[in-house]
């Protein structure tokens, strides 16, 4: 396969519409006679409605219908206990949204909602874990404090349990008498053991037991979750901001009650979701069931203050690690708990993900991992880029430097001595071993980069009342799933028409993808069209696009189906000039025989063949096994040209894990805790690189991200009134543009994997632990090697410590 | 409290193209009315609901608010004038750079492109409490909700609670106290002008404003004398951002030094009580002192004397007192 378009920088499909503001992201879309929808907001933080009197409201010009949980109820059918509806009559966070009004302008729907009466009844609520889990401590749903997933006899059931820990217990974990807390006991869910843990701490010649604390971080995507909806008939056309526009539609049943037959997702573009918007967003069913009750198109507009309630968050964890080493810095034991500030809903998979990042990473001798999760009466939980992975790089990696400190070895040297290679083994019972693990290759690459002995010396220069500091640390996460279906298409005029249902986040990967089918078969990228964001133009089944799934898995099935259309340009060719399809050659936008060009067909040619042969040439027949989206999409495109559609059926050796390393270096001033970054390196080992740019890209995009939330992002909480005050971009803090340096480096040890015809693995996960955790260590390198275990260290936080002066809240109250 | 948020409620709008103008729409709907500068303080409350004026009056179309103009003894900045245009003026950083530094820190090229002077100095307090609409003290309530045991205060004020613990939040307020700057505040009546640090009000004094204007007033310009012009300066401001972000703690100082001796200084501290402090106890003490890492030490330890602070704000008592010593010893090495 020629390699000319994978591995280089070029111009996306959608540039020039977002560069003139062409692109429709879902709050764009309009339709004739369109209303929009404004909701209410819960006042309280946990609650149940005793009554709703809308009929002021009602009689309003402009104000068209009230949609309540009640109406989603008659919808949908009755919401479980547990469930989370876009509306709800027990709102179990302060901004749950309970009702919305759908009127001819935001403004009455908004005067609408000022004169709905709502009495509430409020009910007990808790925001910190481990004040929940305290003799006596509030729960935070009726039944209990924890969401469980318990076997029984018809199969696994979700409950509520309440979780309490002894006194004795929590004053270990959160230290006492002016001793920091260590290893507690307690009571966990989640526990797994590998390896003889005893022996490992009486082997080690050096222990830490330390407390950590890890805050729970809004996602804040650019773009907040609107969406628009309208219905023909039985068919509902959804314009969600959405990470994955095929899962939309397949999840459809669930998040709004109608089935992909009767669902259209349009989402051209989407504004950032980071694990918030993977299929689609819990707010959908607003504009929907609005839509359905009026008979209009809806549009429901979510402003930055709603996005931080509804928008999603990443769970914080209070945590301890207790690690042992030996002399060479080698970890003979590792035992990892962490409590996981759940929120209300489900039960979300970071704290279990975080103990195999532990093993993974760090490849311990021997390691205990315990988790426990705890509802809240804050916002929702879900994944947030690297879910789990993030809390576990930043909350360990400054105890690595600790331990090589303490033992005088070399940060880069414990880093390596632990490192996992390829095939590593990691997990409960290490069950699991990923494919390919370059991070040697990855670490030696960065210290020749940054000049590690040349860092080393800089690390506590003074510049006057400021002290430089130096980071190191690592990142690992998913990078690709498997089993998906590729569609394609050659028309007519000769172009390479490629299908997708993966969304567009702006990391460019829906196209990227595309471009190894491209190179397969021969066709120029001007050539090429891409079509996505409408379920309606025909997709297959692709993957979500989240946990950096898409680049491994649909470069696969974008192979499959190009390997397919390889084979049926070849059969065609047979069919009209004669001999044996593998005679031919597919290249120079022809197929034709080897060494004879004239002997062939041009690509144009061929599909208006297989218009006329049909069967499985133009897609009235086709390959078993595909998806029923694949076939759905395949229906769509029949009869216009040379169609293949294929399944991923690869092989896969292992889970496909990325990798980032990184270096931070900063400026810290003693007097006023200010921190200054003035360098930042990455090295990624994520495969083969498809696009430099969008590399770069994601590598220091993630990475800024991370800084935000090592040093600036947190939530803030009344404690006594459970309302919160970070609700806005300001209050919120994410990282900006000013807050990093101007010229940031990176560079990809760009070794295939070799389970992905291409050899590439995804990249989105792995940069925000990276930076993250590196900026975490260039701090304590900066302020001295006992200091960081919480985030995010802000100013407040960094004077005291260089005042040694207790710090103004309590080290692992949540929220603080 | 706010019960929607993020959508502008119905007001008449008036955008007169004088000052005569203006004071007469606003002398006609008192305490119904509110000034428009930049906007950036106001869009904020009205989406939220929050503030409900019945008649908003726009300045943006007075010519006579809008300008930097030399003087007979400094000059004077219309209070419609840009942040931008203030850090960007020649005169300005010339005779008067703190006041451009100073502006300069504020949030970001974008609101100091929209933000205004005299929006910057009027704005406001951040009490996230208050603006959220929680009915406490300054809003016209009973009680403060940030001065309770376990009231989240990290940004509140350690010097002159009084029912209320919020803060300023300008940055352009301390620079203007160090360089002596006059309010020039106009009514129905005619002019009148208040020294910089007498603009502001503590709750002490009015516990619903921050600063002495009335309901029928509008800040008009800000004049600075030519005193300060050209002296040694410093500016510094601590946030937890670079951008969009307001002082944890800030500082300007203005001297005069001759051969390391200070002959004359103003210093002003903001974000640790509800108005901009001068620190005239600090300059008291530091005229005639040879400046030394020493004096900087001990009178800055002294500028932080009576600081009450609450739960979550401890740090600002060594965050301030370390920023006086830096505004006394200017950028020498510590």
């Amino acid at each position: 396969m020629a390699k000319t378009l994978v591995g280089t920088d070029y111009v996306p499909p959608d540039l020039i519409e977002k560069i003139t503001g062409r692109a429709k992201y879902a709050e764009d879309w309009r339709a004739e006679g369109m209303l929009f929808a404004k909701q209410l907001l819960s006042p309280m933080p946990h609650a149940r409605v005793r009554n709703i009197d809308a009929s002021a409201a009602l009689e309003m010009d402009g104000v068209e219908a009230v949609l309540t949980a009640d109406d989603l109820a008659e919808y949908m059918g009755e919401a479980g206990p547990l469930d989370e509806r876009s509306l709800t009559n027990h709102p179990k966070y302060e901004g749950e949204p309970v009702l919305a009004v759908a009127a001819t302008s935001e403004k009455i729907a908004a005067d609408a909602i000022e004169k709905i009466k709502v009495d509430f009844e409020p009910l007990p609520f808790a925001l910190d874990p481990l004040d929940s889990i305290a003799p006596g401590g509030a729960d935070s749903l009726p039944d209990g404090n924890s969401i469980v997933r318990e076997r029984t006899d018809t199969g696994v059931e979700t409950v509520v349990r309440r979780v309490e820990w002894t006194a004795e217990d929590l004053a270990t974990a959160r230290g006492s008498d002016g001793e920091k807390g260590r290893m507690p006991e307690g009571v966990f869910q989640d526990e797994w053991t590998n390896g003889d843990l005893e022996k490992g701490f009486a082997d080690a010649d050096y222990i830490i037991d330390e407390p950590l604390f890890f805050q729970s971080v809004t996602h804040h995507p650019m773009e907040p979750r609107s969406c628009m909806a309208h219905w023909d008939g039985e068919t509902c056309h959804l314009y969600p901001s959405t990470q994955s526009v095929a899962f939309t539609l397949l999840a459809g049943q669930g998040t709004v009650g109608v089935p992909p037959q009767n669902l259209v997702v349009h989402a051209e573009y989407t504004g950032g979701g980071f694990g918030s918007k993977i299929v689609g967003t819990s707010n959908m069913a607003v504009p929907v069931y609005l839509a359905k009750k009026t008979g209009k198109p809806v549009m429901h507009r979510v402003t930055r203050y709603e996005e931080n309630y509804i928008g999603r968050a990443r769970p914080g964890f209070q945590g301890w690690a207790k690690i042992g080493f030996k002399k060479n810095g080698r970890i003979s034991a590792f035992d990892w708990a962490v409590i996981q500030d759940n929120g209300p809903y489900g039960r979300q998979s970071d704290m279990g993900t975080s103990g195999n990042m532990v093993s993974l990473t760090y490849q311990p001798e021997s390691m205990r991992h315990r988790g426990l999760s705890i509802a809240t009466n804050t916002p929702p939980r879900a994944p947030q880029r690297a879910p789990g992975g993030v809390q576990m790089s930043a909350m360990v990696e400054p105890l690595l430097d600790r331990a090589a400190d303490h033992l005088g070895i070399d940060r880069l040297t414990i880093r390596q001595i632990n490192i996992a290679k390829n095939g590593a083994k990691f997990g409960d019972g290490e069950g699991r071993n990923v494919t390919t693990a370059y991070v040697t290759e990855a670490w030696d690459r960065l210290a020749e980069m940054v000049d590690w002995e040349d860092a080393k010396a800089r690390s506590g220069q003074m510049n006057g009342s400021k002290v430089t500091g130096v980071g190191l640390a690592s990142s690992t996460y998913t990078a690709g799933s498997s089993g998906f279906d590729g569609l394609m298409l050659i028309t007519p005029e000769g172009r390479l028409e490629i299908h997708t249902g993966i969304g567009n986040l702006g990391t460019h990967s829906y196209s990227d993808t595309a471009r190894v089918a491209a190179d397969l078969l021969d066709v120029p990228w001007e050539k090429v069209d891409m079509v996505w964001g409408d379920t309606g133009k025909g997709v297959p089944h692709t993957c979500v696009q989240a946990g950096s799934q898409t680049t491994h898995a649909i470069t696969r099935a974008t192979h499959a189906a190009a390997t397919e259309m390889q084979t049926k340009l070849q059969e065609i060719a047979a069919q009209v000039h004669g001999g044996s399809a593998s005679q031919y050659v597919v290249a120079g936008e022809r197929v034709y025989r080897r060494g004879n060009r004239a002997a062939g067909l041009s690509l144009a040619q061929a599909a208006e063949r297989a218009i006329e042969m049909g069967g499985r040439y133009d897609g009235t027949e086709l390959n078993e096994g595909l998806s029923p989206i694949t076939l759905g999409g395949a229906a769509v495109l029949k009869g216009r040209g040379l169609l293949a559609a294929a399944k991923d059926n690869y092989g896969r050796a292992g889970d496909v894990y990325s990798w980032v390393v990184a270096y931070a270096e900063i400026e810290l001033d003693k007097e006023t805790g200010v921190i200054e970054l003035t360098d930042y390196k990455a090295v990624t080992d994520c495969g083969t690189v498809l696009n430099p740019r969008s590399l770069g890209g994601q590598l220091h995009g993630g990475a800024v991200q991370g800084f935000g939330c090592a040093v600036g992002q947190k939530w803030v909480y009344d404690p006594q009134w459970g309302i919160p005050f970070a609700n806005r971009f300001y209050t919120a803090r994410p990282a900006t543009i000013l807050d990093v340096p101007l010229e940031m480096e990176w560079d990809a040890v760009n070794m295939p994997d070799p389970n992905n015809p291409v050899g590439s693995k995804g990249i989105g996960e792995p940069p925000m632990g990276a930076g993250c955790a590196s900026l975490l260590c260039a701090i304590q390198d900066a302020l001295g090697q006992d200091t960081v275990a919480y985030l995010p260290l802000m100013t407040d936080h960094i004077i005291n410590q260089l005042e040694g002066r207790e710090q103004d809240s309590e080290f692992l109250a949540a929220h603080t | 409290m706010a019960v929607i948020h993020d959508m502008i409620p119905d007001f008449e709008l008036y955008q007169p193209e004088s000052l005569d103008g203006a004071l007469e729409v606003l002398d006609r709907h008192r305490d119904t009315a509110w000034v428009l500068a930049g906007g950036m303080d106001t869009f904020d409350w009205f989406k939220d609901r929050v503030k409900r004026p019945e008649a908003v009056v726009d300045l943006g179309a007075i010519p006579e608010l809008s300008g930097i103009s030399e003087t007979d003894g400094g000059i004077e900045i219309g209070a419609m004038t840009p942040l931008t245009e203030v850090v960007e003026n020649e005169l300005v950083r010339e005779r008067y750079s703190i006041l451009a530094e100073a502006a300069e820190t504020v949030a970001t090229p974008q609101i100091r492109n929209q933000g205004t002077l005299g929006g910057n100095l009027v704005q406001d307090t951040r009490c996230w409490y208050y603006r959220a609409g929680w009915p406490c003290y300054r809003a016209g309530g009973n009680i403060c909700y940030a001065d309770t045991p376990e009231s989240m205060n990290r940004e509140h004020c350690i010097f002159d609670a009084s029912r209320c613990v919020a803060v300023t939040p300008s940055d352009t307020a301390p620079a203007l106290i160090a360089l002596d700057a006059e309010m020039v505040i106009r009514g129905r009546r005619g002019e009148r002008t208040v020294a910089a640090e007498d603009f502001f009000v503590g709750p002490a004094i009015d516990i619903t404003r921050m600063t002495v204007l009335q309901p029928n007033e509008v800040l008009q310009s800000v004049r600075i004398p030519d005193t300060w012009a050209g002296a040694d300066f410093y500016f510094e401001k601590v946030r937890d951002r670079n951008a969009w972000d307001f002082p944890l703690v800030n500082v300007a100082s203005a001297m005069r030094v001759e051969d390391g001796v200070v002959q004359d200084c103003r210093l002003s501290v903001g974000a640790v009580s509800p108005v901009p402090l001068r620190m005239d106890r600090c300059e008291e003490l530091l005229r005639g002192q040879r400046i030394s890492e020493d004096i900087a030490t001990r009178i800055a330890e002294l500028g932080v004397i009576g600081a009450k602070p609450l739960r979550h704000n401890g740090y600002k008592v060594p965050l301030m007192r370390n920023l006086i010593r830096r505004a006394i010893r200017g950028q020498a090495p510590v």
